[in-house]
C-alpha cells in the first residue's frame, strides 16, 4: 500500500464549501417551493438568495482553479474500462473484489465517476445556474419603474430550477452513498478531509482484464488469511 | 502528514466555519428598527393642520337670515365667482364622466345611465337618491336644468357646523327649519362628516355598498385604518382626495371606467415604500391594498348580497314584513328589496386591474348562459403590464331582466304613494318593470325573470398598521386557504408547480434512496456470508473456482 495526495487543499475546501451551501440551498428552497417549513417564508428566500451569490463566487473560484491547475483533465470520460468499473458496482462490490481501477495523478477519478461528475459540472449545476439567476433578476415590466425585463415565464423557469433541485437531491444521496464504497466504508470521506488516500503499491492506471481481476481477488483474500 | 493532523486542521476549520455562519445568520435575520425616513416625513407632513386664511363667521355678507338655501349658493357665487363653474363641470354634479371605453366609444358614464347591484338605478329614482346629489330639484334627469348655478349645493360639502342635512325624497333639499346663516358661516374644507354623509351610506344603510366606507370610520382606531385614526395621525377624506378646481382625485369603479385622476397610495409612499428590495419589487404586480388591507369591514357588516327575486312576499295582513337577524340585527329580508347576506370583517377577493373597467349600460343585452352578469368589470390580466392584484369586494345578488329582449330592467321603486307602479309601495313586478322601462325610454315585452349579477367593489380603504399586514406565505402557499389561491393563470413561487416535474422529482429520490439502501443492503448481507464463509472453510479450500 502506498499513500496519495488525491486531493490538494483548495479541492478539498471547494468541495465542503459547495455540500454545505447545496445543503442550505436546497433546505431554503425546498421551503420557497412550499414543501418544508423551516425558517419562514421570508427568512428563506432571503437565505436562498444570499447563499446563491455565495455559490456563484465560489463556482467561479472553481473553474479558476480547475484551469489553471489542469485539473479538468480528470473529468475527461473514458468508455474504456467503463464497463469493468460497472460491472465492480453491480457485481465485483458483494463478492469483496478489489478495486479494479486504482488512481493515478491523472486519472484519479475512475470512469464512472468521471463521467458522473462531468455530468454534475456541465448539465446539473449549469441549468440550476442559469435558471437560478434568471430567478433571482425575474421581473415584469412595470409602468412605473424602469426594470429588468425578462420575457421567459417565471413557471418555465421555475419549473427547470425545482427539477433540477430533485436531480441534485438525487446525485447527493447516491454520491454520499458510494462514498462507503472505498477500501473501508470511510476511506473516501477521509481522503477528501485529509487530501491523502492509501492505494496500492501496483496502482498505476492499469487496465485490467476480468481474469486479472480474479487473480487479483484470490490474492487478496490470501492475504487475509496470512494476516490472520 | 498524519491523519490526526487533518483531523486538528478539520476541526478547527469546522469551528471558524460554524461561527462565520452563525455570525452571518445573526447578521441576516437582525433588523434593527431603523425608521422608514419617508414615513416619519409624512407623519410630520400631516401631524399640521393647515389653518383657514379667512373666518366666514366675519362676513357680512354671509350675517343674514338666509330664506332658501339657493339664497346662500348666490352669496357664496358673489365672491366665489367662478366656482360653481368648476362644481358644474365635476361629476359631483354632472353624476356622470365622459369617458372613452374600448369597444363602446366615448360615452358619458355615471349614476345617470349604468346600473348597479343594490337599489338598481338612479333613473325613476331621482327624488329619493337626489339627497346625494349635490344640487337643489334633482327630479328628472331629462328636465333638469344642469346649467342652473343657483341650484348648485356648496353646503352640502363645505358645511362645517355638521347641522346641515339633505332630506331624503325631495329632490336634494335640506330638511326645513335648518339655521341655513349658522350652517353659511361655518363653511370650509370639507371635513369628513361631508363626505361621510353620502358614501358612508350608499345603498341604503350603513356600510352598505363599499365595505371599507362607514362610519366608524369617524372614531376609528389605528388597526381600523391607520390614516384616520384617531389615535394615529388623523387624517380626513380630503387629505388624499385633494382637488383642484373641484375635481376630485380618486373615484370608484361602480360609475368610472378609466384609468385617471386616481387617488394612489404611491402619490405619497413612492412605488418603493419599504426598506426592503424584495418587497418593493412587488409593486410592480402588487396593488399596496392587496397586503395592507387584510380585512374590511373591520367593525360593521356590509352586504354582501342582495336577491331582488324575493322581494314582493307580504305578511299575511297584506303588508310588506322584514325578517331580522336575531345576532347580528341586520335585515336578512326585506317585502320591498328581497333577501340580504351581510359580512363584517372579510377577506377580500383579488383580481388583476389596470385601472380600467366596463359596465353594464341601460340597454346593453345580456348573456345569461355566460355565468352571472358583470354589472361592472374590472380589467387587467397578468399579461397587462399597467395590471395589479387589488382585493375586491365582489357583491353578488340577482335582478329583473327582460326575457325577450335581454335586457336588464330599470323597476320604477320609489314614489310617494300608492298606485304610482313603483315597487315599493305597490309590490308589483309587472307594473313596475313596464313604467321603470317607459320612463328611460326602453321596450319592455311583458315577460320578466331574474338573472344573476355581480359587482366589483376594489377595496382601498380601512389600511392596516404595517405589523397587520399580510405575510408572504397567506399568498405563496400550497394550501387551499392561500389568498392567492383562486388567483390562477400565472406562477406564483410557492404556490405553484409542475404537477409532472414535482412528481418524477419525488419518486426519483424515493428510487435513489431505495436503490442506495438495497445496494447497502446486499452489501452488508454479501460480507457477513462472506465473513461466514471464511470461519466454515478451511483456506486450503479456496481456489479459482471460489469466486
Amino acid at each position: 500500500m502506498k499513500r496519495i495526495k488525491k486531493y490538494q487543499r483548495f479541492e478539498r475546501f471547494w468541495h465542503w464549501a459547495q455540500s454545505a451551501l447545496i445543503f442550505f440551498l436546497a433546505l431554503t428552497g425546498f421551503e420557497v417551493h412550499d414543501s418544508i417549513h423551516i425558517f419562514g417564508y421570508e427568512q428563506a428566500v432571503m437565505f436562498h438568495r444570499v447563499a446563491s451569490y455565495a455559490f456563484l463566487v465560489l463556482i467561479a473560484f472553481a473553474i479558476f482553479w480547475h484551469f489553471t491547475t489542469e485539473q479538468w483533465k480528470q473529468y475527461i470520460p473514458t468508455f474504456s474500462n467503463i464497463g469493468t468499473q460497472i460491472r465492480y458496482y453491480t457485481i465485483g462490490i458483494f463478492k469483496g473484489e478489489p478495486h479494479p481501477i486504482n488512481p493515478d495523478k491523472w486519472r484519479k477519478l475512475n470512469p464512472v465517476q468521471a463521467i458522473t461528475y462531468l455530468g454534475f459540472k456541465v448539465l446539473i449545476i449549469p441549468v440550476m445556474v442559469v435558471s437560478g439567476v434568471l430567478y433571482l433578476f425575474h421581473k415584469r415590466i412595470n409602468a412605473n419603474d424602469i426594470v429588468v425585463i425578462s420575457d421567459i415565464d417565471l413557471g418555465t423557469i421555475a419549473v427547470w430550477h425545482t427539477f433540477g433541485a430533485f436531480v441534485l437531491m438525487a446525485f447527493v444521496i447516491i454520491h454520499v452513498y458510494m462514498t462507503t464504497t472505498g477500501e473501508r466504508p470511510t476511506s473516501n470521506i477521509k481522503a477528501m478531509v485529509t487530501g491523502y488516500e492509501d492505494v496500492e503499491e501496483n496502482g498505476e492506471h492499469a487496465e485490467r482484464s476480468e481474469l486479472e481481476v480474479k487473480v487479483i481477488s484470490g490474492q487478496q483474500k490470501e492475504r487475509k488469511e496470512e494476516t490472520k | 502528514m498524519k491523519i490526526s493532523n487533518h483531523v486538528q486542521k478539520l476541526s478547527l476549520g469546522i469551528v471558524v466555519a460554524v461561527t462565520v455562519i452563525t455570525v452571518a445568520f445573526l447578521q441576516l435575520t437582525f433588523h434593527p428598527q431603523e425608521p422608514n425616513l419617508g414615513l416619519r416625513e409624512l407623519q410630520v407632513k400631516y401631524a399640521k393642520e393647515d389653518a383657514p386664511g379667512v373666518d366666514h363667521s366675519q362676513f357680512r355678507a354671509l350675517n343674514k337670515n338666509f330664506k332658501s338655501p339657493q339664497e346662500v349658493t348666490e352669496t357664496c357665487i358673489s365672491c366665489h365667482t367662478d366656482s360653481h363653474n368648476e362644481v358644474m363641470a365635476s361629476n359631483h354634479w354632472n353624476w356622470d364622466r365622459v369617458s372613452y371605453i374600448e369597444g363602446k366609444g366615448i360615452n358619458a358614464i355615471g349614476k345617470k345611465n349604468v346600473l348597479n347591484n343594490f337599489c338598481i338605478g338612479t333613473s325613476t329614482n331621482l327624488e329619493a337618491c337626489a339627497s346625494c346629489h349635490t344640487g337643489y330639484g334633482l327630479e328628472n334627469a331629462n328636465t333638469f336644468n344642469f346649467d342652473e348655478p343657483r341650484n348648485v349645493d356648496c353646503l352640502s360639502c363645505h358645511d362645517n357646523s355638521e347641522n346641515y342635512v339633505k332630506k331624503s325624497g325631495d329632490s336634494g333639499y335640506p330638511v326645513k327649519n335648518i339655521d341655513l346663516k349658522k350652517v353659511a358661516q361655518s363653511v370650509g374644507k370639507p371635513i369628513m362628516t361631508n363626505c361621510g354623509t353620502c358614501h358612508f351610506y350608499g345603498g341604503g344603510g350603513n356600510n352598505v355598498k363599499h365595505g371599507d366606507l362607514e362610519q366608524a370610520l369617524y372614531n376609528a382606531d389605528r388597526e381600523m385604518d391607520v390614516h384616520m385614526a384617531k389615535d394615529g395621525i388623523q387624517m380626513t377624506c380630503v387629505d388624499c382626495h385633494t382637488a383642484e378646481n373641484h375635481e376630485i382625485k380618486g373615484k370608484l369603479y361602480s360609475v368610472s371606467s378609466q384609468n385617471i385622476n386616481r387617488a394612489e397610495c404611491q402619490s405619497c409612499h413612492t412605488n418603493t415604500p419599504h426598506l426592503n428590495d424584495m418587497l418593493n419589487t412587488h409593486t410592480a404586480k402588487v396593488a399596496c391594498q392587496t397586503c395592507h388591507i387584510p380585512t374590511y369591514a373591520k367593525e360593521n357588516p356590509t352586504k354582501m348580497a342582495w336577491y331582488w327575486s324575493t322581494a314582493g312576499h307580504l305578511g299575511d295582513d297584506g303588508e310588506p314584513i322584514t325578517m331580522v337577524d336575531s345576532v347580528t340585527g341586520a335585515q336578512k329580508y326585506l317585502s320591498k328589496k328581497g333577501t340580504f347576506v351581510w359580512g363584517s370583517d372579510l377577506e377580500p377577493e383579488y383580481v388583476w386591474f389596470n385601472g380600467k373597467a366596463q359596465h353594464y349600460m341601460l340597454g346593453e343585452t345580456i348573456d345569461t348562459t355566460d355565468g352571472p352578469v358583470q354589472i361592472n368589470r374590472l380589467l387587467g390580466t397578468h399579461a397587462d403590464p399597467n395590471a395589479k392584484i387589488i382585493p375586491v369586494k365582489i357583491h353578488r345578488g340577482d335582478q329583473i331582466y327582460d326575457t325577450e329582449n335581454m335586457v336588464l330592467i330599470q323597476p320604477k321603486l320609489y314614489s310617494e304613494h300608492r298606485g304610482d307602479s313603483a315597487f315599493w309601495k305597490d309590490f308589483n313586478w309587472e307594473t313596475a318593470a313596464a313604467a321603470g322601462m317607459k320612463d328611460i325610454g326602453l321596450k319592455y315585452s311583458g315577460s320578466h325573470d331574474f338573472v344573476s349579477t355581480e359587482m366589483y367593489w376594489p377595496i382601498n380603504h380601512m389600511v392596516s398598521p404595517s405589523n397587520m399586514s399580510l405575510q408572504c406565505a397567506d399568498c405563496h402557499t400550497q394550501s387551499d386557504d392561500g389568498r392567492l389561491a383562486e388567483l390562477t393563470g400565472f406562477y406564483l413561487p410557492g404556490r405553484d408547480s409542475s404537477s409532472f416535474f414535482d412528481g418524477l422529482g419525488t419518486w426519483m429520490l424515493w428510487l435513489s434512496f431505495a436503490g442506495v439502501l438495497f445496494h447497502g443492503g446486499l452489501r452488508i448481507v454479501s460480507h457477513i456470508r462472506t465473513s461466514k464463509n471464511l470461519e466454515m472453510k478451511d483456506y486450503r479450500e479456496f481456489g479459482d473456482e471460489e469466486n
